[in-house]
């Protein structure tokens, strides 16, 4: 059967010319229908490129007869997505901070608003995590401790007025004392008053300088940091008791940072954020494990 | 084929129009019953009922993109169960094998929509237009009032049943008395009216001016067919040591075949079955019917044309009966393609049957891996995505089982449970924690394993409980 098939196609139809091994290709005439489609394709594409922009010209491209297009459909875009979350961004204005993690619908809609503004805008200093840097004074703002306070109230005084800049009236502010540089402190009295905070923090430490820099954190820490070291949320003094440090616990950090202070600065957010943004951050900060 | 003169190469060619003549017998019966029944198959399925429950759609088969459920009759598939639908995939893929290896392109020749919609636009065709003698004599025809009637009441009635295809379409993905509602008011969803729209310019044209040029050139099924044929393949052949050389009867020395062109006026792919098995027969069978009605009529025997396989050919030349076709049908590759099917089928069954009620994923959050917490226990954080599957809300209840000392935690004052609304998945943030210098804190990892408690109703209390092991990351050394 099909030898004969072969012998007929042979006479009809002629071959490309080539021969593999005695395989010959045939040269059939395309379907007609085909070549139309691919002429339509070439017209159409000549359209096209008159339509949209195209060409590439020394300076930039032509426009396109229709205007651009792609960047007009991400701005009306944009626009739609403003005017659709309208409704839920005055809802979250209008509503009581401390009511919004109760909240189920402004919470939903917080979180996930304040995580796309927390990697746009905070993500640089406390990290994608909100983990901080560890050592280095940018706080972890997934833990239980706060400097500043941790409830919606704290936090979002925090991220409007930012922590001692020198560009917000209301910035939270405080200075510690360098007590080694400025000489408040001798340098034996900074080397017992860390022993005593290694003490108190519960570590490793000298019993007997630890006493003698009671004395000294009485009289000179003490007004910030309470008598206990608990620390002082009106002044962002750090708890020295705990687990949390914010530079560093061990004893050389400790020297260093009596002597020399620090001084840890945060902008403030309500010239660039508007205020749903900052309270959807807010509310995404406080939903981390840490609000309270 | 247009016999060319070689010194000027045509570069393209007109498609021949085809006229199937009207055949009956065997073959065309059984054609018409299998395109009722998938027409049928097609056309119902949408308006299948099937009660879940106040919550849950009451439609039997309906893919639902926006809620992405897929719900069939009891059976219902989350997008994460996706692994059914590739399962029937390769089912269905294995069918194809099975039935090509045994019979040849039967999918293509009774049961691919092409097929089954040409051939409905054939009929519409001649019974507008008449049989294919009228048929040609109308394509001839100069453009008169009759040609332009008969062409307009035609092309009418094709764009009609093309409406009904994507009509029915549209109807498996949402509620259809709804959109039927809303398509005739004119309110139902763009999308609706777009996917009508193409659906309808499609079969109109693949059905009433693509038809064969689809099987010839655009799909790709012919031609990985033929890797699933082999000798022992059923698949329509002409018996040409019976029927050479062709011709008139009273001429002695003439075969079987009178040369009436029966075969190649039925067969709606324009082919000559005589010149052999070839890529453009979709092995419809019609042809057989027509060379029978023949042989019949001159008091031959049947199956001139007929289904028979490579080997059977060899046979029969050499004058010996060929193999039955059940030795055709099992043979090992079938065999083989029958197992692998039943067995991708009955593991499909088996995970359907034991799939749970309630289901859970959790990502542990890894970027802090731990925190430290004030009082020097660690934390990690886990994001848990809850399904529940019942056609009502249900509370879960969250446990683990560890080694070490574990205290876990949730936002708001529910403690450990969560409402999972019905039919929903509901993402909760949990929070595990490991006391000070406990092992959990100080250890590197600790395997950990979570429970997933399905506390269930007050008339079904259900005691579905699911686990999913993970990992706890401590401060390690």
């Amino acid at each position: 059967m099909c030898a004969k098939q072969v012998k007929k196609a042979e006479k009809e139809v002629q071959t490309t010319g080539h021969s593999w091994d005695g395989i010959e290709e045939y040269d059939n005439p395309m379907p007609r229908w085909w070549v139309w489609v691919f002429y339509a394709c070439i017209v159409w594409g000549i359209g096209y490129s008159i339509a949209y922009p195209a060409w590439p010209l020394i300076h930039g491209a032509t426009q396109g007869l229709l205007g651009p297009t792609l960047r007009t459909e991400v701005v009306a875009e944009i626009a739609r997505f403003d005017e659709a979350n309208a409704p839920i961004k005055a809802k979250l204005n209008a509503a009581d901070l401390a009511s919004i993690p109760g909240n189920d619908e402004l919470k939903t809609y917080a979180i996930s608003a304040g995580a796309s503004v927390f990697k746009n805008n905070c993500a640089q200093c406390h990290g994608s995590g909100a983990a901080g840097v560890q050592g280095k004074g940018y706080p972890n703002l997934l833990d239980n401790d706060w400097l500043w306070g941790g409830d919606m109230e704290a936090i979002h005084t925090t991220i409007a007025h930012g922590i001692r800049n020198t560009t917000d009236g209301d910035a939270r502010y405080s200075q510690m004392p360098s007590f080694g540089k400025d000489g408040i402190l001798e340098k034996a009295q900074i080397d017992d008053v860390v022993e005593h905070v290694l003490q108190i923090s519960g570590q490793d430490h000298d019993a007997a300088m630890a006493e003698a820099g009671a004395t000294v954190f009485a009289e000179n820490c003490a007004a910030c940091h309470g008598d206990a070291g608990m620390g002082n949320r009106d002044f962002g003094a750090p708890n020295l008791t705990d687990a949390i440090w914010l530079y560093g616990g061990d004893r050389k950090t400790l020297v260093q940072t009596v002597t020399y202070s620090r001084f840890g600065v945060m902008p403030a957010w309500n010239v660039r954020l508007s205020e749903d943004e900052i309270r959807s951050v807010a509310t995404y900060v406080h939903s981390l494990g840490g609000g309270e | 084929m247009t016999i060319q003169d070689p010194e000027t190469p045509v570069l393209f060619a007109a498609r021949e129009p085809i006229f199937p003549r009207r055949v009956k017998g065997t073959f065309r019966n059984l054609k018409w019953w299998l395109l009722a029944l998938m027409l049928g198959i097609y056309y119902v399925t949408p308006w299948i009922r099937w009660d879940r429950g106040p919550l849950l759609p009451d439609q039997a088969v309906l893919i639902d993109m926006s809620g992405r459920r897929f719900f069939f009759f009891m059976i219902e598939i989350w997008p994460y169960e996706f692994y059914f639908v590739a399962g029937l995939l390769i089912m269905a893929g294995l069918g194809l094998f099975l039935f090509t290896s045994a019979a040849g392109r039967v999918w293509c020749g009774y049961a691919c929509p092409q097929t089954v919609w040409t051939d409905l636009f054939i009929l519409v065709e001649r019974w507008i237009e008449g049989d294919r003698n009228a048929r040609i004599r109308l394509h001839r025809q100069k453009w008169d009032a009759e040609k332009i009637r008969k062409n307009g009441l035609k092309w009418t009635a094709w764009l009609l049943i093309g409406l009904a295809t994507g009509g029915a379409w549209v109807f498996y993905f949402t509620d259809a008395p709804t959109l039927f509602h809303d398509l005739l008011h004119g309110t139902a969803h763009p999308a609706a009216y777009i996917t009508m729209a193409i659906l309808t310019a499609t079969t109109f044209f693949f059905g009433g001016f693509a038809r064969e040029q689809i099987c010839i050139y655009a799909c790709p099924w012919p031609r990985i067919q033929a890797a699933m044929m082999d000798e022992d393949t059923l698949t329509i052949g002409y018996r040409d040591w019976r029927g050479e050389p062709r011709g008139k009867q009273s001429v002695e020395g003439h075969g079987d075949c009178i040369d009436c062109m029966a075969c190649v006026n039925v067969c709606p792919m324009g082919i000559d079955i005589r010149d052999g098995q070839q890529m453009a027969c979709i092995t419809c069978g019609l042809c057989i019917d027509a060379c029978n009605d023949t042989m019949d009529k001159i008091g031959k025997p049947r199956d001139l044309i007929g289904y028979l396989a490579l080997t059977d050919e060899t046979r029969e030349r050499e004058g010996k009966t060929p193999k039955s076709v059940w030795a055709h049908v099992f043979r090992p590759r079938t065999i083989m393609y029958t197992t692998l099917w039943a067995g991708v089928g009955v593991a499909l069954v088996v995970a359907l049957f034991m799939r749970t009620d309630i289901d859970v994923n959790v990502t542990p959050v890894r970027n802090p891996q731990y925190v430290t917490l004030s009082d020097g226990s660690i934390r990690n954080t886990y994001d848990l995505r809850l399904r529940n599957k019942h056609g009502e809300d249900r509370w879960f209840t969250l446990s683990a089982t560890s080694d070490a000392t574990f205290v876990l935690s949730m936002d708001g004052d529910q403690g450990l449970k969560v409402l999972v609304p019905a039919n929903e998945t509901k993402t909760q943030r949990l929070f595990i924690t490991a006391p000070a210098h406990s092992h959990g804190a100080e250890e590197e990892r600790t395997a950990l394993r979570l429970w997933i408690q399905d506390v269930g109703t007050p008339e079904f209390p259900h005691t579905d409980r699911v686990s999913h092991d993970t990992v706890f990351f401590g401060k390690g050394d």
